[in-house]
Parts: C-alpha cells; sequence; structure tokens
C-alpha cells in the first residue's frame, strides 16, 4: 500500500523491489503524513483486502500509525522486529524484538486476531537490489477524505534530505563523548569514505540528526568497518552495531562496556587518537595523488 | 475560567541495567532489580508541572499496575501532581498494547477525561511506543507523538507542538483535548517539593482502582484480551569479537588501527 499526495512514480520501483500488488491511495490530506487521514485509509483498505499480515517501518512516522491502527483494527501489533520469520508449523508471523537489560530478544506471535501487525526496524532486512523488467499490478483506488478527518494540521516543517545509515558500508559514531563536537568524526567520514552515526544521547542533544540514530530506537546498521568513539555501549546502543564486521571502540573509560563489544579498543581521549589518525589518512591520500 | 486539567500515564519500570536473564532458565530474571519511574514519564510530567505553572489547573497522575507502584506515584504527587490513580488487579496482568491502552483510557474516562492527556514516547521495558496512540484511538481524541516542545494557547483550547520526524521535525496544532507522547530529556524534571512530602506520602490520597470497581470486561483485559504472545524469551546471542586493546601514546595507537584497519577503508 501506497499512500501519499503523489506517490504514483514510487509504485515501479516497489514491483522492481519485489512488490507483485501497489495499491495506491492518493489524496492531498495524506501528504505530509498525519495520523487521522492515514488511519483512515489505510483501515478501509485493510477491512476491504483482509491481508494476513501489515508490516510497516519502525519510523517514528511508522510507530505513530501503527499503534493507532492496530487498536482500530483490534488487532495484535509486534512492535520494532529485528527479524521476521514463519513459524513452518503453524504458518503463523514471528517477530523477534530485543528487551532492555543484557541483550534479551524474544519472539512474539499473533495467534487469532488478523491481520498480524509488525512495525519493523530500518535496516534489519538487506534492500532487495531493483530488477526493472518485474512485472506487476498498480491499482489506483479512490479516497474520500474531507477536512473534518484531519485533526492534527501541520504548520511547519524542516526535514533534510535524510540519511540512511543502515546501507553505509562504513560508519563513524559519535557518543555523548565527543561533546558536540562531531568536526574531527565528520572528517574523517569524508575521509574513509564513511557515514556519520550517533548515539542517542548525541542525537538528543541536538548534535546530528535523528536519522543518523544507532540502536534500539535508532536505526540497526551492518557495515563492514564502525569506528565508536565516546559511547558507553549500553544495549540499546550495540544492538545497533551488532551485525558490523569490524568495530573500533574508542573511549576514554577502560571499563566501558563497549569494548566488549569491540574487535579494536583503544582506551584514550578520542580526539587525540583521530587527529593522528585522520593525519596519517590524508599523508596517504596526498601521497597517491603526487 | 479554570486551568488545564492534565493526566500524566506514568510507569514504573526496573532499572533496565538491573535486569538480567537467566542463563539456566534463559528466563528473564528482574528478582534485583531495583524500579524507577520511567524516565520520559517523568518528562512528561515536569511538561504538565510547567503547564501548570502557567496556566493554573490541576495535574493527575494514571497507572496500570501492581501495588508496589503506590510509593513511585507519590513521588509525583511531592513533585507537584494533585492526584493519583492505580489501576491494580491481576486481571490486569500480562497485558499487552491493545489490553494496556483499553485499560488506561477506561481509567481517563473514569476520571472524568482530561484537557490533555501526557505519556513518555515509549517504555523502557515495553519500548513499544504503542500504548499513547492505542489510548488516542480508544478515546478517539488527536494524538501527537515524539513531542520536544509544547506550547498551549488556553483561550482558544489550541496545542502547538514540535514533533520528531525520522530526518528532521514538525511543527503541528490541534484542539484540546488531545493524547501526547514526550521523547526523552526534553526537559529537566524538577526536584522533590519538600513542604508537599509529608502530605504526598501521608495524607494524599492514591486510588487504587480494580477491574470491577469500573466494571470492567475482562475480555478486553490482561492476557486474555490481549492478542499477541510471547512465544520465546532467551538472551541475545553476542557476536564474537576480538577485543584486541591497542596500546601507545595516542600517535602510536593511531597507527595500529590504521594497520589493522586499512584493508577496510576506502580513501575517498
Ligand atoms: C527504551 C530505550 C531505548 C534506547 N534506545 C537507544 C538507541 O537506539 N540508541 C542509543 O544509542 N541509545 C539508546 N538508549 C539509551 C542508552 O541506554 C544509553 O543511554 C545511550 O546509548 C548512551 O549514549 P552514549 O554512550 O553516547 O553516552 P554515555 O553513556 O554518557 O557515554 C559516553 C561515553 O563517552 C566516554 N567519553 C567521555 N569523554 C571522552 C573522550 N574525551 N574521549 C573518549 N571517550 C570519552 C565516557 O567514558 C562514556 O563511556 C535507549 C534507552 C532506552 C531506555
Ligand atoms: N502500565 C502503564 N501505566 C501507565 N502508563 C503506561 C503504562 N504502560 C505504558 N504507559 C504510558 O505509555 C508510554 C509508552 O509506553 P510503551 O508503549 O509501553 O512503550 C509510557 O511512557 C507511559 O506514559
Amino acid at each position: 500500500m501506497l499512500l501519499g499526495g503523489d506517490v504514483q512514480p514510487l509504485a515501479a520501483e516497489a514491483i522492481a523491489c519485489g512488490a507483485d500488488t501497489v495499491i495506491l491511495a492518493e489524496h492531498p490530506l495524506l501528504e505530509p503524513y498525519t495520523t487521522d487521514p492515514q488511519t483512515k485509509v489505510m483501515a478501509g483498505l485493510v477491512l476491504e483486502h483482509k491481508p494476513d499480515m501489515l508490516l510497516l517501518g519502525a519510523t517514528p512516522n511508522g510507530r505513530d500509525l501503527a499503534g493507532r491502527l492496530a487498536v482500530r483494527l483490534r488487532t495484535g501489533l509486534t512492535a520494532d522486529c529485528t527479524d521476521l520469520t514463519i513459524d513452518e508449523k503453524s504458518g503463523l508471523l514471528v517477530g523477534e524484538v530485543t528487551g532492555f537489560g543484557q541483550g534479551i530478544l524474544a519472539t512474539i506471535e499473533c495467534p487469532r486476531h488478523r491481520p498480524q501487525m509488525a512495525t519493523v526496524r530500518p535496516g534489519v532486512f538487506t534492500r532487495p537490489q531493483p530488477d526493472p523488467s518485474r512485472q506487476g499490478d498498480v491499482r489506483l483506488v479512490p479516497v474520500e477524505l474531507s477536512e473534518a478527518d484531519q485533526r492534527v494540521r501541520v504548520l511547519r516543517r524542516s526535514t533534510s534530505k535524510g540519511v540512511d545509515i543502515t546501507q553505509a558500508e562504513r560508519l563513524v559514531v559519535g557518543g555523548r563523548g565527543v561533546q558536540g563536537d562531531f568536526a574531527l568524526l565528520r572528517k574523517l567520514a569524508r575521509l574513509m569514505g564513511a557515514d556519520v552515526g550517533a548515539s542517542r544521547v548525541a542525537v538528543d542533544q541536538g548534535w546530528v540528526g535523528h536519522d543518523r540514530m544507532i540502536g534500539q530506537t535508532g536505526s540497526i546498521t551492518r557495515p563492514k568497518l564502525a569506528i565508536v568513539c565516546g559511547v558507553s555501549g549500553a544495549t540499546q546502543f550495540t544492538v545497533g552495531i551488532q551485525d558490523a564486521e569490524t568495530v573500533v571502540a574508542i573511549n576514554s573509560d577502560r571499563e566501558a562496556p563497549i569494548f566488549e563489544t569491540a574487535d579494536y579498543c583503544i582506551v584514550d581521549d578520542v580526539f587525540q587518537v583521530l587527529a593522528p589518525l585522520i593525519d596519517a589518512l590524508e599523508r596517504e591520500k596526498a601521497g597517491k595523488k603526487g | 475560567m479554570p486551568g488545564l486539567h492534565t493526566i500524566v500515564c506514568l510507569k514504573v519500570v526496573p532499572k533496565s541495567e538491573e535486569v538480567s536473564v537467566d542463563p539456566e532458565t534463559r528466563t528473564l530474571d528482574r528478582g534485583n532489580a531495583r524500579s524507577e519511574i520511567n524516565g520520559q514519564d517523568m518528562n512528561a510530567l515536569e511538561a504538565a508541572l510547567d503547564l501548570k505553572d502557567t496556566y493554573g489547573g490541576r495535574i493527575t497522575i494514571l497507572s496500570m499496575g501492581p501495588p508496589f507502584f503506590e510509593p513511585f506515584l507519590r513521588l509525583g504527587l511531592a513533585m507537584g501532581a494533585d492526584a493519583a490513580y492505580l489501576m491494580s488487579d491481576r486481571a490486569f496482568g500480562g497485558a499487552d498494547t491493545l489490553a494496556t491502552s483499553y485499560t488506561l483510557a477506561a481509567g481517563i474516562k473514569a476520571i472524568g477525561g482530561c484537557d490533555l492527556v501526557l505519556c513518555g514516547e515509549e517504555s523502557s521495558d515495553g519500548a513499544t511506543a504503542q500504548v499513547p496512540p492505542g489510548i488516542a484511538e480508544w478515546l478517539d481524541l488527536p494524538q501527537i507523538t515524539y513531542v520536544s516542545r509544547v506550547q498551549v494557547m488556553k483561550k482558544a483550547r489550541l496545542l502547538r507542538a514540535r514533533r520528531q520526524l525520522q530526518s528532521g521535525y514538525e511543527m503541528v496544532e490541534t484542539l484540546l483535548p488531545c493524547v501526547l507522547s514526550v521523547k526523552l530529556g526534553i526537559n529537566e524534571p524538577r526536584f522533590l517539593d519538600f513542604q508537599r512530602w509529608e502530605w504526598a506520602m501521608e495524607e494524599a490520597p492514591v486510588t487504587v482502582w480494580t477491574a470491577a470497581d469500573l466494571g470492567l470486561d475482562e475480555g478486553y483485559l490482561g492476557l486474555p484480551g490481549s492478542p499477541t504472545a510471547v512465544s520465546s524469551v532467551g538472551a541475545a546471542p553476542s557476536a564474537q569479537r576480538r577485543g584486541e586493546f591497542l596500546s601507545g601514546t595516542p600517535q602510536e595507537e593511531a597507527q595500529q588501527l590504521l594497520e589493522r584497519i586499512r584493508p577496510l577503508v576506502r580513501l575517498s
């Protein structure tokens, strides 16, 4: 289901990525996202098509919609899944979720209510390679909405293009320990073809955007290399990098738990270490050019 | 004109760093974990107190949970809330977000409604962020989630909020009453007011409600009212990491690191 103001161009992309049928619902009140119109339209489509499962992205808006829709449909919703499987015997959707504390994993099912709803953490599944030759069905459905269906009005939005750190091959990650100074981290990232990621504290402080948050509330990433600077290593953070191939941790506290989930550990001030690292890379780069 | 009546939905959670998985039984061990008020809910309470400071009115705390929640609700009273209700009944046990939001919405109706419901963005143990939209739907009220700033124009009964998006933020407005969920850390929760302490701890009524008190249908409550079921719980497998400590001066450390990660770096 594609809901929005002008989403037709996205239908071909969805089909190329594996969708068989795309249901398009277009209406000016569906753009930008607000809860009431989206819930109304999506609930109507679900009642009409009666899917077994309904999956949404676990982004702020995805969670805003899913929580409301599940109650309207009186069904179960497994939030923030880090994996989805189908139980072979029962045919049920099994959602894997992470809990608090020392890395707890639980699986949740919705045996008797339909649809089985789940929101899926950004980045837990690898994005399919689009195949432009794939064929599919696009159905434009009528949408009935009026101003009365929209109780929350968007006055103003400020969005950046947004980065998708779930696809990053390399990450330079900063936490509270970088004390708001992401300049060196950005420089290193630029130099080595990496994206900048951050812990929740760094995002909540406003040092970088929400789209760069790694972890339980943020994104699950799976880079080849992650250099993690000034992050203590709470489980809510480390679930977001546990699939990284190589993790480097730089932290001034020898006892920081981040070192338990790192391949290379440096107990030192992050800026003292990054400066010579950047120097060395810059020298190598200059050498190559010359 | 009377002030605002705000209901704050507040949950008590185990301190997450003190919860573990029993390696034998692979079940959750909360045995030694101390409890605290969910961090985001403290921010919701502070936001409510801030509105009360500006516009007057009163604050009601609402919570669903076991009897040991009560002293925590009293802390909220000592901070400045006026009344507290604890929905506590075995019938509420095992509630998922559908049943929890149903129960809390029923509590809000029983209190007699309000101008504003304030929740935390998510709870540190449930961490679903679904309860606030659920409450809003049961009450048929507008919702604004992931709020980092609130402003009320009381005369017009208009509320403006700044709301977090995946890559940015938006300013939205709606008419009261409505349901909000606030982000962790949007304000600095105040200290207890020691002049309220004795009243809060001893005199203030904390009303405890059972399902029967409110005439709630048990089919909607607790385990029977929950469409989702936990099918397994266990410790997350931890990736095997090398755990190699590099040492020396920062320069030497950087050099050793570079030798090890050089194949993974593409100079650009
Ligand atoms: C429900 C819930 C969901 C959450 N989801 C997430 C999530 O998705 N992502 C997330 O990141 N967090 C999440 N958290 C928060 C998480 O528990 C931690 O609070 C957070 O990850 C800590 O961020 P931090 O490591 O940057 O800060 P801190 O824990 O404060 O750590 C800062 C570290 O920097 C080090 N340091 C300080 N100065 C220097 C220096 N000069 N050089 C080197 N090191 C230095 C310190 O030794 C310390 O270890 C969540 C929490 C809850 C309750
Ligand atoms: N048992 C409960 N009692 C009171 N409030 C709750 C309860 N469960 C959830 N909430 C509220 O809903 C918010 C989100 O919780 P959750 O959906 O569990 O992540 C919390 O921050 C609380 O404000």
